[in-house]
């Protein structure tokens, strides 16, 4: 069964046509017009480790869109502690649902469900590997901003080994000819297989530990949070944690349509300064992540998304 | 030494298999991908580093009263892609077999990622890597994506 567990599972032509529906589906997102395009639906919610943004984006999505939500609740109190597989976890839910959306603590369980599964199975995230739902928001977010996605100076910085985000996200932005610069502490560089693969199909990528000698190029800065418990002790962290850190006084050379994006939960990595700069977007972001995904069930049922949604839609 | 020296260090087998061209050093991973241990009792002959013209150093193998089949030969792909493979019948050669790489190596070893979600044995969907890149050899999982140690996958195997 299609579904996306990478953004290779998507042609260019797709993810436009996905955010081309997306940008349709703004005024449903944002509760200004009635269109139940799913209405009769359920998306199954499969969170096996804690998730905000993308498990509440996911059920508001399908709400906004008239569909129906079970969730797996919390997994200490499923059959998951009973030692349940994930196969037969799919299975049932399988069984459930018309589509899933999950995240998983283990690498590489989005495929495996999806191999499992009759229904299309969404990637919220499995282990350190993918989040492509995510990725489909980012590039949302980028192209309202910038008009396109074509040829931008694209910064990734912080976390790039274990933040799975940014995975995603640099094998879309080289398909679509950005030039991306990795900003990263040695220890937390951008893993090889996705150096290598980014090679491969012909991207020129820079990986630096200067993140701030960045800025004025960038048309797009993508803060992710360094999180401590990658690091043998406080120290460590805080010597290099310090060094990815946005103030909004580090902004004065930069271009004025540059973005700052952040997958959010931030910590220290963007001061509370920079929120009230022009460059500040992680918030419109993060409502991002209802349209896109609202636009990505849309596409895995195989619904069509209609040209005039003011014409097909009530108001509420 | 020339290359009949070679065979000859051992003695010739009267039905069974020799696997020749194993690369130097492999031959005893190549008798645990083919489950070949110690208590078994099929006589196993075994030659390491020993010179030759096409690999500069190889490894040959000779098991005795045992065939073994295509499917069997196909994991050796793994370490010995190049090996040559002969069924002895009556002390002479009466099979030449291939070993074949196929684009998917499934259920022959586990994913060396500690943390892939294959490393649960309940689960039960096969075990896929798939070759993506044939010289030198490259396996990704199937399922997390991550490039292989193919020295762990002998580990690994099942």
């Amino acid at each position: 069964m299609p579904g996306l567990i990478t953004m290779d599972d998507l042609t260019n032509e797709e993810i436009i046509s996905i955010l081309d529906d997306a940008e349709k589906l703004l005024p449903v997102a944002r509760g200004e017009l009635y269109l139940p395009l799913l209405q009769g639906r359920i998306l199954g919610n499969l969170f096996f480790e804690p998730s905000t943004r993308t498990r509440m984006s996911f059920e508001t999505a399908m709400k906004r869109l008239g569909g129906n939500v079970v969730n797996l609740g919390d997994v200490k109190t499923s059959s998951v502690v009973k030692g349940e597989t994930l196969f037969d976890t799919i299975q049932m839910v399988d069984g459930y649902t018309d589509i899933i959306a999950m995240r998983h603590p283990r690498q590489g369980a989005a495929q495996y469900a999806c191999d499992s599964a009759k229904v299309p199975i969404m990637n919220g995230g499995d282990g350190a590997g993918h989040h492509p739902t995510q990725t489909m928001l980012d590039l949302f977010t980028i192209r309202q901003a910038h008009g396109t996605l074509e040829g931008l100076n694209v910064v990734l910085a912080g976390d790039l080994r274990y933040g799975r985000t940014v995975h995603s996200l640099s094998h879309a932005l080289t398909r679509f000819g950005c030039n991306v610069t990795f900003a990263s502490p040695e220890s937390l560089r951008m893993p090889e297989e996705i150096v290598a693969d980014l090679k491969a199909h012909g991207a020129e990528v820079v990986e630096t530990d200067d993140l701030l000698g960045q800025i004025n190029s960038a048309d797009v800065i993508y803060m992710t949070r360094i999180q401590k418990e990658r690091f043998p002790d406080e120290d460590e962290y805080a010597k290099v944690a310090g060094a990815y850190k946005l103030h909004a006084r580090d902004l004065d050379g930069a271009k004025a349509e540059m973005i700052i994006m952040h997958p959010l939960p931030r910590v220290d990595e963007i001061h509370p300064s920079v929120d009230k700069t022009r460059h500040a977007c992680y918030f419109e972001q993060a409502f991002n992540g209802v349209v896109a995904r609202m636009a990505l069930m849309c596409w895995l049922l195989g619904v069509t998304v209609p040209e005039d949604v003011n014409q097909a839609g009530g108001v509420l | 030494m020339s290359q009949e020296g070679n065979m000859r260090r051992v003695t010739a087998i009267k039905n069974g298999t020799v696997i020749d061209h194993v690369p130097a050093g492999k031959a005893l991973s190549v008798l645990k991908m083919l489950g070949i241990e110690g208590d078994m009792s099929n006589p196993v002959s075994l030659v390491m580093n020993v010179p030759s013209k096409k690999m500069g150093g190889k490894d040959i193998i000779k098991v005795e009263d045992r065939e073994l089949n295509q499917s069997e030969l196909d994991k050796l792909a793994l370490v010995a892609p190049d090996a040559s493979v002969a069924i002895i019948r009556a002390y002479s050669v009466a099979e030449k077999m291939e070993i074949n790489l196929t684009e998917e190596v499934v259920n022959v070893a586990r994913c060396t990622f500690s943390n892939c979600i294959t490393v649960n044995p309940r689960e039960p969907l096969p075990h896929r890597l798939v070759v993506t890149s044939r010289d030198p050899l490259e396996l990704r999982c199937r399922y997390c994506g991550k490039t292989q140690d193919i020295d762990g996958l002998i580990d690994n195997l099942l």
